[in-house]
């Protein structure tokens, strides 16, 4: 009887200093990392050759990250309307990119290229160790938005020119 | 056991208060007129590291540590509750108990290895051992031999040690591998100089389970006459062992690997012809000057317990192990292709598998695996982020030396964890190769080594 109260004591002292939820965010990830992880949002991919599509494409398997990042925008408006991520490495970097399609979905092409990634590390609160990530992030929506008007600036010297439709062009 | 798994949950959920009973109601409450606050009722999770999970994931990380058997733990609580005298005290019954129990523990150790007794010297684990072994030999013989042979994939204490011995000024030659894992025979030969003090070689590779040819490796080093050195922390009670059969002047054993309890290791130190070493704990000269200390009763006691079972069980447990490993591996294949066995099939301790899964990163991987206690890899190196320097040594690209998992079965490992871990694995496997990019482009048909990568 006396063992079993001293026990519960010990069990509720041990208890009692595990059950603290800022601290198990120390030196794990946080919630939101295994939010994203869990119910990652945008998962997928849009035709390539469409051209209201940009592509960005950043990392390098050896390094054990690789992002790729789509944007469709409106040609009218240039607003970005729909974005796709696909990404190979750990949590914090899908994590940082499913946030980066987030945050750039409504907003203009100009507006996205000034997210840095200090905001996405502090959104995930990302450790120092994989501040990386949320880089790759950065650099994915702006290989995408580059990767867009490179395109449309492709289209439309084809049509100054006069190329052939089937060069370039893809309906 | 029980009592505790009923207890834990209730203290998790009320954080850690102690249960009152319904004759003392706390004053405060009783006089307040604000609405009583609601029965919050939550599921029975543990919430850890930002990560729910209901109930205690399944473990299947064998080679980094093994539950007790309760067999050795029942041979082990009388030396904490009854006998628990030093072995060294020579004047009374207390200390002459502990000491039979603990020249009776040497013995089961030294018969599962094909030893005599005398040659074997109780530390605190294997890298103790491994550091008694490497800097202690090339020590004493310093002065004639200052070279020392050990492979790319020696566990860290191991490679430590001779980086340590390489700042005293020997020279060292880290062994490559071949690509199934197993060491060269005729580049170990080539090696060996006149000057070579130790050739180091771990029997059972922890994280990719390769056995090495022990037995041709003893007989190179006999020829030539250079001591033999193995780590045998992850083979001791798993494969057949035979000191004298594979010419092994000095052996590292863990207490913690074969179902025994954690803290507690053996050296072995040949007597015929005699190995010398430079003790590396100064003291009372216990273990006949090898290893001062106290001897740790009750671990010892346990360590020999878990030899005494290993020796027993070690046929059937070998045959139980391969076919869960089997079943593991044919479950795995048969849903996901594209993976990767790490190291050689014929020449493997059955509890490790150490898969690769391509176009899937192992961290992300290993996040969806909570349910499942696996590794990455070696536990030693998991923090860190390099790629295993295991897998890298056996030429593995650096992107597949990132997806693989390591899973451990063990003597108590039942075949509903083997299928609830294929379940889990193969369901996030696909889950992330949906999300990777690299799967896209290799389905597409697109070569990834034709790709110039932006680099950072």
């Amino acid at each position: 009887m006396m063992l079993r109260a001293a026990g519960k004591r010990l069990l509720g002292a041990a208890a009692g200093r595990q059950a603290s939820p800022a601290g198990a965010a120390r030196r794990g990830y946080h919630e939101r990392v295994v939010d994203h992880y869990n119910n990652p949002r945008n998962v997928g991919a849009f035709d390539k050759d469409d051209p209201d599509v940009g592509t960005g494409l950043v990392g390098a398997p050896a390094c054990g990250d690789v992002m790729k990042l789509q944007i469709r925008v409106d040609e009218g408006s240039g607003r970005i309307v729909d974005a796709r991520f696909k990404t190979f490495g750990c949590g914090s970097a899908i994590a940082s990119s499913s946030v980066a399609t987030e945050w750039v979905k409504g907003k203009q092409m100009e507006e996205v290229v000034a997210i840095k990634n200090t905001e996405i590390a502090k959104h995930l609160s990302l450790p120092p160790v994989k501040l990386h990530c949320s880089m790759l992030a950065e650099d994915a929506i702006k290989a995408a938005v580059e990767d867009y008007e490179a395109k449309k600036a492709k289209l439309e010297k084809a049509d100054e020119d006069g190329t052939p439709a089937g060069a370039i062009r893809t309906t | 056991m029980a009592l505790s798994r009923r207890l834990l949950p209730l203290f998790l959920r009320r954080g850690g208060g102690v249960a009152r009973g319904p004759c003392s109601p706390a004053p405060a409450r009783a006089l307040s007129t604000a609405a009583a606050p609601a029965e919050v009722v939550e599921e029975e999770s543990i919430t850890v590291k930002g990560v729910r999970i209901s109930g205690r994931p399944l473990y299947m990380d064998m080679q980094a540590t093994t539950p007790v058997d309760p067999r050795v733990l029942d041979a082990m609580l009388p030396f904490y509750i009854s006998s628990y005298g030093n072995p060294h005290s020579r004047t009374h019954l207390y200390g002459w108990e502990s000491d039979a129990a603990v020249e009776s523990a040497r013995a089961r150790v030294a018969s599962l290895v094909g030893a005599d007794p005398r040659e074997i010297f109780f530390t605190s684990g294997a890298t103790e051992c491994n550091n008694i072994a490497v800097k202690g030999v090339m020590r004493f013989y310093r002065d004639r031999r200052r070279h020392v042979i050990t492979t790319q994939t020696e566990h860290k204490c191991v490679l430590d040690s001779c980086r340590y011995l390489q700042q005293e000024g020997f020279e060292v030659t880290y062994l490559p591998v071949r690509s199934d894992g197993l060491v060269d025979l005729a580049q170990l030969e080539h090696a060996i100089r006149p000057d070579t003090g130790l050739v180091s070689v771990m029997a059972v590779n922890n994280e990719i389970g390769v056995v090495q040819p022990l037995e041709e490796i003893g007989r190179i080093c006999k020829e030539k006459g250079v001591p033999f050195h193995t780590d045998a922390a992850q083979a001791l009670g798993k494969i057949p062992i035979d000191v004298n059969r594979m010419g092994i002047g000095l052996m590292s054993l863990s207490g913690h690997k074969i179902y025994g309890p954690k803290g507690v290791g053996a050296l072995y130190l040949r007597r015929r012809p005699r190995i010398r070493v430079e003790p590396q704990m100064s003291g009372g000269g216990q273990e006949r000057g090898i290893r001062s200390g106290t001897v740790p009763t009750p671990l010892v006691v346990g360590f020999g317990a878990a030899c005494e079972i290993a020796a027993q069980e070690m046929d059937y447990d070998h045959r139980r192990a391969t076919a869960l490993q089997h079943r593991l591996l044919d479950g795995i294949r048969a849903q996901v292709d594209d993976i990767v066995i790490n190291g050689s099939m014929e020449h493997r301790y059955p509890g490790n598998l150490n898969l690769s899964f391509a176009y899937v990163e192992g961290e992300s991987l290993l996040m969806g695996l909570k349910e499942v206690a696996v590794s990455s890899g070696s536990a030693c190196t998991s923090a860190s982020l390099e790629p295993s320097y295991v897998l890298r040594a056996l030429g593995v690209e650096e992107d597949m030396a990132h997806t693989s998992i390591r899973f451990g079965i063990g003597r108590f490992t039942t075949e509903e964890e083997v299928d609830r871990a294929i379940e889990l694995t193969v369901h996030q496997v696909k889950k992330l190769r949906d999300m990777s990019p690299l799967y896209e482009m290799a389905k597409a048909g697109i070569d990834l080594k034709s790709i110039e990568w932006s680099q950072h």
